[in-house]
């Protein structure tokens, strides 16, 4: 099965947003790089809006991703409540 | 010459601080919220103790009823240290200020129905001096609690509330003249519609349980306050005057909605703590909602007339499905 991946800068927001990912993902993959962090999962990834408001300790908006996001890979299924990456049509 | 660009990864030596490391489990990147909170109080070194109490230590864990083995248990849901703090309210306030920009600009105010306004002002503006009380109070639990995970949201909360009764001054000053302010100030000291409100904000101040202060006043007298008048009371004055004054105690509503989320999590987490904990939160929490509840009562028949009873039910009720959530049996 192919790796769906995701990256993103690292900062004080996109931490709470990785740690949110590894503990929906449990097979996830982290690489952690100078100024970035690139998760692999494969298959497919979810990333929940209540899990990273649960970390974060207020409300949060999926879109607000985008600001710290470098680059991901995978066809993308989003609706306000989660983010959906995955290779199936 | 050739030139090779490659990328050097530099390993940090450690990612937080040693004492951040012994709470979280291990040498990994803690939040700012957490490494602005834990293990702050000051705990040795005070070789005196203070004159004006020498029963305890200047920070002293048993200065409350309520045991706790680690005091830096309670956690704020919010994540709240000074940056997140400023920069949450500073966003909120500038809403506000835009709100009272437009009211003023438009008129609104001038506009106002004057039932409708004598009756805004007189159930609103008095309760400056309850927010004054809960600021107060707040102060006095940050400076007796002890733990800085329940003493910095302590701080904030005190904070909020001068500038809840800073934002009812305001209003006061929008829809009337600062002879209003001196006629509520009368009927807060003598009318005996606010005696027994006064009287039990009276009373919080001269409580020696920090922690009962807690129950008191940011469960207990905020937990019926709040609803009562930002919510039933303003939707009473939007049905019969429209929404200009419910525009002006937005910040009230909000806060008050993101601040319970604190005090919840901290009572739930006290009375989780253990059996004792539970029966004397749970026994401070019945006797000051149902003294909240007597002080608020002709509050709520002035500002809500025939209403008033039925309402005071739904918002105790409101109240004592909350306390079960947050571990209290009532």
């Amino acid at each position: 099965m192919s790796n769906v991946f995701i990256a993103f800068q690292r900062n004080e927001e996109t931490r709470c947003i990785i740690d949110a990912i590894l503990q929906d993902n449990p097979n996830a993959i982290v690489n952690e790089q100078p100024a970035m962090v690139k998760i692999d999962v494969p298959g497919s990834m979810t990333i929940k809006r209540a899990t990273i408001e649960e970390k974060m300790g207020r409300s949060f908006d999926l879109q607000e991703m985008q600001i710290h996001l470098i680059t991901l890979s995978g066809y993308i299924d989003e609706t306000d409540e989660e983010f959906n990456l995955s290779w199936k049509h | 010459m050739q030139i090779d660009l490659r990328t050097v990864s530099i390993k940090p030596l450690r990612q937080t601080f040693d004492h951040i490391a012994a709470r979280i489990g291990g040498d990994k990147p803690a939040s700012r919220y957490q490494e602005g909170t834990l293990c702050l109080q000051a705990e040795s070194n005070f070789h005196y103790r203070p004159l004006w109490d020498p029963a305890h230590q200047i920070f002293d864990r048993t200065r409350t009823q309520v045991k706790m083995k680690d005091w830096y248990a309670f956690k704020d849901p919010r994540q709240f240290y000074y940056g997140t703090y400023t920069i949450a309210r500073a966003r909120m306030q500038e809403t506000t200020e835009a709100d009272f920009d437009f009211v003023g600009q438009r008129g609104l105010a001038a506009a106002y129905p004057d039932a409708a306004r004598t009756l805004a002002l007189e159930v609103l503006l008095p309760l400056r001096h309850v927010a004054w009380g809960a600021n107060m109070n707040n102060s006095s639990i940050c400076a007796y609690g002890y733990g800085t995970a329940i003493t910095q949201p302590a701080l904030y909360q005190a904070m909020d509330q001068l500038g809840i009764a800073q934002y009812l001054t305001r209003v006061g000053l929008l829809f009337a003249d600062p002879a209003a302010l001196d006629a509520a100030k009368a009927a807060w000291m003598s009318d005996p519609m606010w005696q027994e409100l006064r009287r039990y904000v009276e009373d919080t101040f001269v409580l020696t349980d920090w922690f009962e202060q807690f129950v008191a006043q940011n469960l207990a007298l905020d937990g019926l306050l709040y609803p009562l008048v930002y919510s039933y009371f303003d939707d009473a004055l939007t049905a019969a005057a429209g929404p200009t004054i419910s525009i002006l105690l937005r910040f009230q509503a909000e806060w008050f909605a993101e601040s319970s989320r604190w005090v919840d999590a901290t009572i739930k987490t006290a009375a989780s703590e253990g059996d004792d904990n539970r029966a004397l939160l749970s026994d401070w929490t019945s006797r000051w909602r149902d003294r909240a509840a007597a002080a608020l009562a002709p509050l709520a028949r002035h500002a809500l007339g025939d209403k008033a009873a039925s309402v005071m039910e739904e918002i105790a009720e409101q109240f004592n499905s909350r306390a079960a959530k947050s571990a209290l049996s009532l």
